[in-house]
């Protein structure tokens, strides 16, 4: 599985899942833009990361949430490397709470990053693809999208979102060798799921039938294949990445 | 007449079609065959070559050969 003069970008680059994904798009030979929005610290040592095993990347600090701010970022990297052919919109924030208690910011934020901002990037990266007739375009939902969360309506509603938005856009590029595909984490141990108490992250551990939580780099070679020569007849799908906690399609 | 002739060039290009089918009253969806990508592409190429920056809503009324010629030469005034 090889990217060799392929260019990708991974929102969220900094940490976490997103950061596994631009060290093994990088290990396949892509030259990878970092995305964050508020850790340079942070995307700095994923960039440090990537060229200590000998891969290629780059920093790109802009807010998927900010459309205009977006096309402009995105723009300039295809003007800058002449292309643009692989996106994982992996960027993704939590404002957990009941929903009787939600407000509406709160709903806003959530959406606005986890959803639009997989619009956004989507419609500024497709372009090069269109004109190179050649992308890939990879969405990270979450397993939440599937079987739902008390406290997560915002999240479980954007992470659903994202499989609509993913199956629609796979429809509309197909005909350009384009394609569109979702990786839907179960329960990874990243920052997100560190902050869960003990007892919780015992009870998740029971749901699982593989008896473990997940890890970045599992979630990260279900994108490198998918980014991949190897995965080229599949698109609109959703590939869980979860230990079996949720089988259902 | 740059600005017709450097059009028909992408157009034939873009949309692979005949030269002669390329005249101004063209239709590029009813008489050339494009789709809707096409026409994303066509914009696309145009913005290219011409070096000028065609936004959405301005790009859904070039429908037409004569259109597209006639938003070139307006933007470039």
């Amino acid at each position: 599985m090889t990217l060799q003069d392929k260019v990708a970008l991974v929102t969220g680059g900094s940490r976490g899942i997103g950061r596994a994904i631009c060290t093994r798009l990088a290990a396949m030979g892509a030259l990878v833009g970092i995305n964050y929005v508020s850790n340079p610290t942070a995307a700095q040592e994923t960039l440090d990361l990537l060229e200590a095993q000998g891969g290629r990347g780059f920093l790109c600090p802009f807010n998927v949430s900010d459309f205009a701010a977006t096309q402009t970022a995105v723009k300039s990297i295809i003007s800058d490397h002449g292309r643009l052919d692989v996106l994982v919109n992996n960027a993704g924030i939590t404002r957990d709470g009941l929903m009787a208690m939600m407000k509406e910011p709160h709903w806003d934020d959530v959406l606005d990053t986890n959803l639009k901002g997989a619009f956004s990037c989507s419609k500024a990266a497709m372009r090069s693809m269109l004109k190179k007739r050649w992308g890939r375009i990879i969405n990270i939902s979450s397993v939440i999208g599937f079987v739902g969360n008390g406290g997560q309506v915002n999240y479980g509603a954007a992470k659903a979102g994202l499989v609509g938005l993913t199956k629609s856009m796979a429809r509309e590029l197909a005909g350009r060798n384009v394609t569109v595909n979702c990786v839907a984490p179960g329960y990874i141990v990243t920052d997100m799921t560190e902050e869960l108490a003990e007892d919780v992250q015992q009870a998740i551990k029971a749901q699982v039938p593989l008896n473990r939580l997940g890890s970045a780099e599992d979630v990260a070679a279900a994108v490198a294949f998918l980014a991949s020569a190897d995965a080229e007849y599949i698109t609109g799908q959703t590939l869980h990445v979860n230990g079996g906690m949720y089988m259902g399609n | 007449m740059a600005v017709e002739a450097k059009m028909i060039d992408i157009i034939v290009e873009q949309l692979s079609v005949d030269k002669e089918k390329v005249v101004p009253a063209a239709s590029f969806v009813d008489d050339l065959g494009a789709d809707s990508l096409d026409l994303v592409e066509l914009i696309m190429a145009m913005e290219e070559e011409f070096d000028v920056e065609i936004p959405d809503e301005e790009a859904e009324k070039i429908t037409t050969v004569q259109n597209a010629i006639d938003f070139v030469a307006k933007i470039q005034e």
